[in-house]
């Protein structure tokens, strides 16, 4: 069990700065997801903290004990792989034993931890088979397993599901979280699947070229996005962007576009103050969106044209056209709207999100 | 565009002719079997002309008499008789089995740490790589005259530097000394051969993920450990097809040393090859020189039987 931190991390090759000044506190027994498109610099950091990749700037502790200088197999920590990286001439058994036996371990103890971490993870019958007799689901678990058996202070996981089919992805989510749970160790998750990242991270780190967006859990990321970034990378389907020039009239603040014409709901007005006659970013999430009916007020409500409808059984997406923006709208399965039919949106009020235009954070 | 159009559309019909309108030949050929056969035809030609029947020449030479100018007569086995009786035969095969363990022991541990340094990340890596190669790209008759000028006994360059830095006191005779000879001529041949070994070498370390080393150093192994058990069976099927070749090739080897002592001195560096070109053309003893060239077939199957069962043990692991 530990902590870990980067202070003032950074990461440069030769043309390239792949990460750039990360601050991040692990705490004891977290599971924090490092989330970001491809090339953000997570999988990069992760490998940092495993010891792979050297550090340019700044510094890692585990326990409060520096570690930039330290080589992998001192830091007391194990890494699942993308591909898993199992050793392709050794049994299931001796992948998960090799560890123990590179660290000298008797042989029971081995022997004791290995069906151990075999009986968690019910690989038990696959102890004697190569890697290239299991199956994708199989060999993460037999990851997992060499993970595990080291008891180690820390698990780095870069993308472990990504390698699998949908379904199973979901399942070994489900069991990831079971074991964390179970085992109570310290855990940095990489991955570039949001969905992931909300499910698995007790804390989600949002990453964009080398940056940190955001630091969070994962309703406070849904809630409050920092920034425009983070506001379109959480969630899905994504939230809606609409340009519009903040207008003040009759004491109170519109949303303008050549399509919408929105009331800015009174607890963010002040916020909203300076941006009075400038253009900013209205962000609206699919979920917040239905049709509007006659107890709405045109305060908070526009028209669209619908152009596809996607039922998904459980709702409805609807692709619309507002003017000019395309808007994406997630509404109760049982709204009859069909195709080209000119229907009203309705915003729910305590869920708009303002952005800057420059600088993209939000208001 | 019209043409092209024209042209097409007579291409797209003739793809549709029925088969009863197609021509005897294709018909013919419309039987796998006989397409097959069609197909392989050339090399098999190939293979018959420039294998079979020397090999099968080379047997029917090694059972007469056959001398350069005296077509010979049938005389069963006193060939090979004959020659299992010579001692300078002995002395041959026993130089063939020396030289072509040595130089494969060298070859292969050298060209795999060569393959272990060229497969890490530096500047220049493709020019080394390139580079490397040189030794095996030269022909080795011009090389090996460059290797004899070394080894000349009044000029080596090998002997002035030694001379000089102060390793040596006298002069090493290279190529007069019978050992010296030998260590020479397998010199020369390890030379000529590592950038084999470890191209292919690395080749083969090339198809090793990298993530098994991280995986590896994160479980704990050192550089050693994870060279013994993971870099080196996950290798082990690429080197054995690679000493195999090269076995096969040493253990047939004659220009090199032809070129550097012409099997002297006194028989020292005398190999099958050498001593088969020795006696059937240079003595003019043509069935004797077949007789020996022969010899060499079944130790070689022999070989090359024993490492092909090692090489299917080692891909099943």
């Amino acid at each position: 069990m530990a902590r870990v931190a980067m202070r003032g991390l950074n990461k440069k090759y030769d043309e390239v700065h792949a990460v750039i000044d990360v601050n991040l506190e692990i705490r004891d027994q977290e599971f924090v997801v490092l989330v970001g498109p491809s090339g953000c610099g997570k999988t990069t950091t992760l490998r940092m903290v495993a010891g792979l990749e050297s550090i340019t700037g700044g510094q890692i502790t585990i326990d409060e004990k520096v570690v930039n200088e330290l080589p992998p197999m001192d830091r007391d920590i194990a890494m699942v792989f993308q591909n898993y990286a199992l050793y392709p001439h050794m049994t299931v058994y001796d992948n998960m034993a090799f560890g123990l036996k590179m660290r000298k371990f008797a042989r029971p103890e081995i022997n004791r931890r290995v069906q151990e971490a075999a009986d968690i993870l019910g690989i038990r019958e696959l102890l004697k088979r190569k890697p290239r007799q299991l199956s994708g689901g199989q060999r993460q678990r037999v990851a997992l397993g060499r993970a595990i058996v080291r008891h180690p202070q820390v698990f780095l996981f870069d993308e472990p599901l990504s390698n699998l089919d949908a379904k199973l992805r979901v399942q070994m989510r489900v069991e990831l979280k079971k074991l964390h749970e179970r085992l109570g160790t310290t855990a940095i998750y990489v991955t570039h699947d949001q969905v992931e990242a909300m499910t698995l991270g007790d804390r989600v780190v949002v990453m964009r070229d080398g940056r940190v967006q955001q630091v969070g859990d994962p309703m406070e990321l849904y809630n409050q996005p920092a920034n425009r970034f983070v506001a379109g990378f959480i969630g899905s389907p994504a939230m809606n962007f609409v340009p519009v020039r903040i207008a003040a009239q009759n004491g109170s603040l519109w949303a303008e576009s050549e399509s919408l014409r929105i009331k800015v709901p009174a607890p963010i007005a002040p916020r909203l103050g300076p941006y009075a006659g400038k253009q900013a970013t209205l962000g609206v999430r699919p979920e917040d969106l239905r049709i509007a009916n006659g107890a709405d007020t045109k305060d908070l409500s526009f028209d669209v044209a619908i152009e596809v409808v996607e039922r998904l059984g459980s709702e409805i997406l609807l692709d619309v056209a507002a003017g000019p923006t395309t808007m994406v709208a997630s509404v109760e399965p049982n709204v009859t709207a069909k195709v080209h039919e000119r229907v009203a949106l309705a915003i729910n009020p305590d869920r708009m999100h303002f952005f800057d235009m420059q600088t993209e954070d939000a208001i | 565009m019209a043409t092209y159009g024209s042209a097409s559309t007579v291409a797209l019909r003739q793809q549709y002719v029925p088969a009863a309108q197609r021509g005897p030949i294709t018909r013919l050929l419309e039987d796998e079997r006989r397409l097959a056969f069609c197909l392989m035809l050339p090399t098999m030609v190939l293979l018959a002309l420039f294998i079979a029947y020397p090999f099968v020449n080379g047997i029917l030479l090694a059972v007469t008499d056959t001398r350069v100018g005296m077509p010979g007569h049938f005389v069963g086995l006193d060939n090979f008789t004959k020659i299992w009786r010579d001692d300078i035969f002995h002395v041959a095969v026993w130089n063939t089995c020396l030289y072509t363990f040595v130089t494969t022991v060298f070859k292969l541990v050298l060209g795999l740490w060569l393959a272990l340094l060229l497969n890490r990340h530096f500047r220049g890596k493709a020019f080394m790589r390139a580079f490397i190669l040189l030794p095996f790209i030269i022909p080795t008759v011009l090389s090996t005259f460059a290797w004899k000028w070394m080894f000349d006994p009044t000029f080596s360059v090998l002997n002035w530097v030694l001379f000089h830095v102060g390793i040596i006191q006298t002069r090493i005779n290279w190529l007069g000394d019978p050992v010296m000879a030998m260590v020479s001529v397998i010199i020369v041949n390890v030379w000529r051969g590592v950038p084999f070994y470890a191209i292919s070498l690395l080749a083969g370390l090339q198809t090793i993920s990298p993530e098994l080393h991280e995986a590896a150093a994160i479980d704990g192994a050192r550089a050693w450990n994870r060279f013994r058990h993971v870099t080196w069976p996950l290798l082990l099927p690429v080197t054995l097809v690679i000493v195999l070749f090269s076995v096969i090739q040493t253990f047939a080897d004659f220009q090199l040393v032809y070129v550097l002592t012409g099997g002297g001195p006194a028989n020292a560096t005398q190999l099958f090859a050498t001593y088969a070109y020795q006696l059937g053309i240079g003595t003019g003893l043509l069935s004797q020189g077949a007789a020996i060239s022969l010899a060499i077939f079944p130790i070689l199957l022999l070989v090359v039987i024993v490492q092909l069962i090692y090489i299917r043990r080692a891909e099943t692991l």
